[in-house]
């Protein structure tokens, strides 16, 4: 049943016509900052952990309209419910879904976006690891953002007020990851976040 | 599930579906109260009301998806749900559509016939943005037929469909009944149940 949900919400990501625009925005935002700090590659790659990660929380929050919204809209909700499915199960399904069909061409842009930072190659690493171990959070609390503002005239603006707060800690360990100790905070975070993730955005997806 | 020789076929207890003294609140509105009703297996019930009287809320009510202010729902065994939205994915062709919600429902080997039924197979690989209101609905009534739900809960099923789509439905709700099936449908007019009880609400 999991899979078969997983499944689904892969192949509407799929075909779903924004399907590159989170990676896209990703790579764009990155690759503004070396014109927008100048061309100081020793600031630039100081800065670069910061950037990233900034430019992956705001690339998280692009398709948080779309993830629950249509399906509240549409009837598929609905449906699910009425057959006994848990809004638990359809929400972690879709927590996996969006982490798969944005975190991982994220981490497939990475390398674009270090080169643009001009970061070297241990650093690269170390932050793709970091994102690796930190995304799993940030589709969690997108989920969650979109369960919660599924239904609202523009929520995905309230979304990111939702989110952005949440994903501090996200943000602190993901950011400080050469400090000892970080990336298991992070694990740690992004563990918290995946195992309340599917309740609280079941229960906001609760009709009343 | 018959077995060869034509024996007993082997038919699996329903419950009846029993509405107890159901009362519901939207809104802060007291739509309904002590609602009682009572399908049997191969019964009708039609619900009727103005607009608003709340015959979509207890149809909710029924399908798990709104609580009810008071009373209970018993029986009724699996229930299969169509409301005013046909949940279908406007870039999904409606063939994929309906195979995803019948595997879900366990019933890929009755989708065939259900897509027959409602004669929507020619449209299987239509993108559901494609179809037409009468045919999107067709499609949503072809997922509940697939479901091989005991109880069905309609929703204006006819809004929408021509005369020769209504007959399809009055002929499938009619062997549905026949093999021990419930139909629960807000209606506005007569869509073809013979003798189902009424309810009406408001």
């Amino acid at each position: 049943m999991f899979l078969l949900l997983v499944r689904r919400d892969l192949l509407l990501i799929a075909r779903s016509p924004a399907l590159w625009l989170p990676v896209m925005f990703f790579v764009l935002a990155a690759a503004l900052f070396p014109f927008a700090v100048g061309p100081d590659a020793r600031l630039l790659a100081r800065i670069a952990p910061g950037i990233i990660w900034v430019s992956a929380l705001l690339a998280t929050l692009l398709p948080v309209e779309t993830l629950l919204a249509p399906d509240v809209e549409d009837g598929s909700i609905d449906q699910l419910i009425a057959r006994g499915i848990a809004l638990e199960l359809v929400c972690a399904a879709r927590i996996v879904a969006h982490w798969i069909g944005f975190a991982v061409p994220l981490l497939a842009a990475l390398p674009v976006a270090a080169v643009l930072l001009g970061m070297n190659g241990a650093d690269g690493t170390r932050i793709g690891l970091a994102l690796l171990l930190g995304t799993p959070a940030l589709a969690s609390l997108a989920v969650v953002a979109a369960a919660l503002t599924a239904g609202l005239r523009g929520g995905g603006a309230l979304a990111g007020l939702i989110v952005l707060p949440l994903a501090l800690p996200v943000l602190i360990f993901g950011v400080g990851s050469d400090v000892a100790g970080a990336f298991r905070l992070l694990g740690a975070a992004s563990l918290v976040a995946l195992a309340v993730g599917p309740f609280a955005a079941g229960a906001a997806l609760k009709p009343d | 599930m018959t077995k060869p020789g034509g024996a007993i076929k082997p038919e699996p207890v329903v419950e009846p579906l029993v509405l107890d003294q159901l009362a519901c609140r939207r809104g802060g509105r007291l739509l309904f109260e002590g609602l009682c009703a009572q399908v049997d297996p191969g019964g009708a019930l039609l619900l009727t009301g103005r607009n608003g009287a709340g015959k979509s809320s207890l149809l909710r009510l029924l399908a798990g998806l709104l609580r009810p202010e008071a009373g209970v729902v018993r029986g009724g065994g699996r229930r299969a749900f169509l409301g005013h939205d046909v949940a279908l994915k406007p870039r999904q062709t409606l063939g994929q559509e309906l195979t995803y919600w019948a595997r879900l429902d366990d019933g890929l080997a009755r989708l065939p016939a259900a897509l027959a039924a409602m004669n929507v197979a020619a449209l299987a690989d239509v993108p559901c943005r494609h179809l037409s209101s009468g045919q999107r609905r067709r499609a949503g009534l072809a997922r509940v037929l697939a479901a091989g739900a005991d109880c069905w809960l309609l929703d204006e099923p006819t809004a929408g469909l021509d005369t020769a789509s209504a007959d399809l439905l009055a002929q499938a709700m009619a062997a549905h009944r026949a093999a021990g099936g419930m139909v629960v449908a807000a209606v506005h007019g007569d869509i073809g149940l013979a003798g189902a009880a009424e309810v009406r609400i408001g």
